[in-house]
């Protein structure tokens, strides 16, 4: 019964920040309503044991990319873009799909509420959850371990050439 | 009713994250300002965490977890070249609509 209770907490907390999240117009009240949406999500990453993926949600998400977020929106000023139609003109059709996806969901649900009974995560006294994450990481997934590292090398050095001043357009005056 | 919402189960979080992942869609789709559009990729995606959690929790294993760390590594990677790609864009352009980028449309 806790379960259930903190279950629909964080399953409420996450849906409605989402909501938010899409629907405010000001750019800094849908972040921070992101902000709402990846803790709830946190928490239901406790919910299912997952304490290493809890604590990277926390730090990576919540302290690091919403941060980033409200820094380069504070850096373009959205201020006159918050007065501007915040949904394009096919926000109809993109309803559309999302209802048609949503039914799609629901059937498979109903389709398949059979799930195998599965197992409980062994309750071991000497291995927590991030020792057996990094049991399993470091040895059957050493390679896409060292991938996704170049991946993160690429991608940051790419955000700081992206987000650079090229000195030439800056001798032509223009900023 | 009563029955179908207290013994929470795995298809309650599956139903959670396909929810997460179909508010983001709607983001995507819909928003004009393309920072918030950025925003609802990483709901996106943590819709898609929710489910991966789900199973591993139902299968007692951490595979799942350790295809969620995966997850959030290409979401940071991804938001940082966005980022940085609406930052190149708001300085040539001065604009964050997604609609006004046509350059390439006829």
């Amino acid at each position: 019964m806790p379960d259930a209770i903190f279950f629909y907490a964080f399953a409420l907390m996450a849906l409605a920040g989402a909501v938010l999240t899409v629907t405010r117009s000001n750019a800094v009240h849908s972040a921070l309503s992101l902000i709402c949406s990846l803790i709830g999500v946190a928490g239901i990453f406790l919910l299912q044991r997952a304490e290493f993926l809890f604590a990277t949600q926390i730090l990576l998400y919540v302290g690091g990319v919403t941060v980033l977020f409200l820094f380069v929106i504070m850096l373009v000023n959205l201020d006159e873009e918050a007065l501007l139609r915040q949904f394009s003109g096919h926000v109809w059709v993109a309803l559309l799909g999302v209802l048609g996806l949503g039914i799609l969901a629901a059937l498979s649900f109903r389709a398949g509420v059979q799930l195998p009974a599965g197992r409980p995560i062994a309750e071991s006294a000497t291995a927590g959850n991030t020792q057996s994450i990094a049991d399993v990481l470091f040895s059957d997934y050493l390679v896409p371990f060292e991938l996704i590292s170049l991946v993160l090398i690429v991608a940051v050095v790419g955000a700081v050439l992206l987000a650079r001043k090229h000195e030439d357009t800056n001798a032509r005056g223009e900023v | 009713m009563a029955e179908m919402l207290v013994p929470v189960t795995t298809i309650h979080y599956l139903i959670l994250g396909a929810a997460l992942f179909l508010i983001g869609t709607l983001g995507v789709l819909s928003r004009r300002n393309l920072v918030i559009v950025l925003m609802s990729i990483e709901l996106m995606m943590n819709g898609v965490n929710v489910n991966l959690i789900a199973f591993s929790h139902l299968w007692g294993g951490v595979q799942g977890q350790i295809f969620g760390i995966f997850i959030i590594a290409v979401a940071v990677a991804e938001a940082a070249i966005g980022l940085g790609i609406l930052i190149a864009m708001f300085r040539n352009r001065a604009t964050v609509q997604a609609d006004e980028l046509e350059l390439l449309k006829w």
